[in-house]
């Protein structure tokens, strides 16, 4: 069994073994963990965070790979942390995201990492974060999680990097699809990928327009990035560097800017998800409010009232309630 | 604590380009609440323990069906064994006849399955296995 201190060491020293195993920890939110991110921590914050999303199918494990090619063709190191679902049924998950990236496997400037996205319980952001900060500390140049974007946990991943990139194709729905999902706002940058594909050019075209109808609304306040939108086939590498100089571009608008209190406010909803995974934990668990809530139902209140009754039993006094 | 979940990696090493069963096996280990990365073909056995290694998992299950298991399976545990990954439970299946079975497990392969395996016994006892051991390593710290 390994402690904290030599996972630690095992980081600042570049063993690889090392930050998988811390990874892992995140992912079984091990109590090994805190100790072993405090002991790094003064090294997070040097890697530049990419979040890729996307629809199924849209080739982001593709672009993804594309991505550490263009960035290790600039002598840069990469962290790639690939998130796939867990089955709802049997909790199991096939990762299959390596198949896209295998020829980095061998590459000593390249680490990729699979993750499930796991139970309902929020916990999916959470470790994805670890999970960044220990490659960060490892020191990878760039930290790009990948994740298909389905709903509000896979947001929360994305949202936590520096700067996150959207990756559309055609023949998946029109623009007005995109804006639905709420796409436009998340994304720093947009990639129609499979360029070469019939109406990619009107998804182009559509999404440039609604990102500019967003620029128009928001004219005159302070100075905002404008989205870009670039046409990519990461199958053959193409759009590939534009897209990083894009990303490039993005971080140095962040750092002109504040990016030290933007990084802040993000890792303000880590400490948010920290505290709520342990609490709903320690209640629903060894607090037994679980069994209350049964019993509480069985009396034929309804599901307001048990909560109220709960509420007032957590908070105490402080707390209005009836 | 999270719930630990059994993390597998299903490889294919060497030139073979029939991956059927390696996904059957990689759908049936999930549906039994694992997690299960799979590589694709046309692997090295430095790619997959490499991979192994970066994954942290807990179990390697190989697949072959070009014949050349008895070179290439002891060779991924070489690698794996190189990367500090001696610790994982080294699987494998394929068409691999009885007496290269008994000389792979003699060489550290915990158990090796052949073709008209039921699929859920190897989901069985790969369960079993990593549930022995995980009670054997509380009961040590």
């Amino acid at each position: 069994m390994q402690d904290a201190a030599e996972i630690a060491e095992g980081i600042r020293e570049g063993r690889r073994n090392a930050l998988a195993r811390m990874i892992s920890w995140a992912e079984n939110a091990d109590p090994r963990f805190p100790a072993a991110l405090a002991s790094i921590y003064p090294r997070v914050g040097g890697s530049w965070r990419i979040g890729v999303t996307g629809p199924p199918g849209a080739g982001k494990s593709t672009l993804t790979n594309a991505l550490a090619v263009e960035l290790r063709r600039r002598e840069k190191t990469v962290g790639i942390l690939a998130i796939d679902p867990t089955s709802p049924f049997s909790g199991g998950a096939l990762l299959g995201d390596r198949i896209r990236m295998e020829d980095r496997t061998s590459d000593p400037g390249v680490f990729i990492r699979s993750m499930a996205s796991r139970g309902s319980h929020g916990g999916l952001a959470r470790a994805a974060v670890d999970a960044c900060d220990a490659m960060d500390a490892f020191g990878f140049d760039a930290v790009v999680v990948e994740t298909v974007g389905v709903g509000q946990a896979e947001y929360d991943v994305v949202g936590a990097a520096d700067t996150v990139v959207v990756v559309l194709c055609p023949g998946a729905g029109d623009g007005i699809q995109a804006m639905k999902a709420g796409i436009l706002e998340v994304a720093d940058v947009l990639v129609v990928n499979k360029a070469d594909v019939d109406g990619a050019d009107r998804l182009m075209l559509d999404l440039s327009e609604a990102v500019h109808t967003r620029s128009i609304r928001r004219e005159g306040r302070e100075a905002e990035w404008e989205v870009p939108v670039i046409a990519a086939t990461a199958t053959k590498g193409e759009g590939v560097e534009k897209l990083l100089e894009h990303v490039e571009a993005h971080r140095r608008f962040l750092e002109g800017g504040d990016l030290s209190e933007m990084r802040r406010r993000k890792r303000v909803q880590q400490v948010r998800r920290v505290v709520d995974e342990r609490l709903d934990e320690e209640l629903w668990g060894p607090r037994g409010y679980a069994e209350r809530a049964d019993s509480g139902l069985r009396k034929s209140a309804t599901p307001y009232d048990v909560a109220e009754e709960i509420l007032a039993a957590i908070l105490g006094n402080g707390m209005e309630t009836q | 604590m999270v719930e630990r979940k059994i993390r597998v990696l299903v490889g294919k090493p060497g030139l073979d380009g029939h991956d059927r069963g390696a996904k059957t096996v990689a759908t049936v280990l999930r549906d039994h609440g694992m997690e299960v990365i799979y590589t694709g073909l046309h692997q090295t056995p430095d790619q997959i323990a490499e991979a192994a290694a970066q994954e942290d998992v807990d179990v390697v299950g190989l697949s072959i069906l070009s014949g050349a298991h008895m070179s290439l399976f002891p060779r991924v545990r070489e690698e794996l064994e190189k990367r500090g990954m001696g610790h994982v439970l080294l699987t494998g299946g394929g068409i691999i006849p009885t007496d290269d079975m008994a000389e792979l497990e003699a060489q550290g392969f915990a158990k090796l399955f052949g073709p008209g395996t039921p699929t859920d016994d190897i989901a069985a006892w790969i369960k079993s296995t990593m549930e022995a051991r995980w009670e054997n390593e509380e009961v040590q710290t």
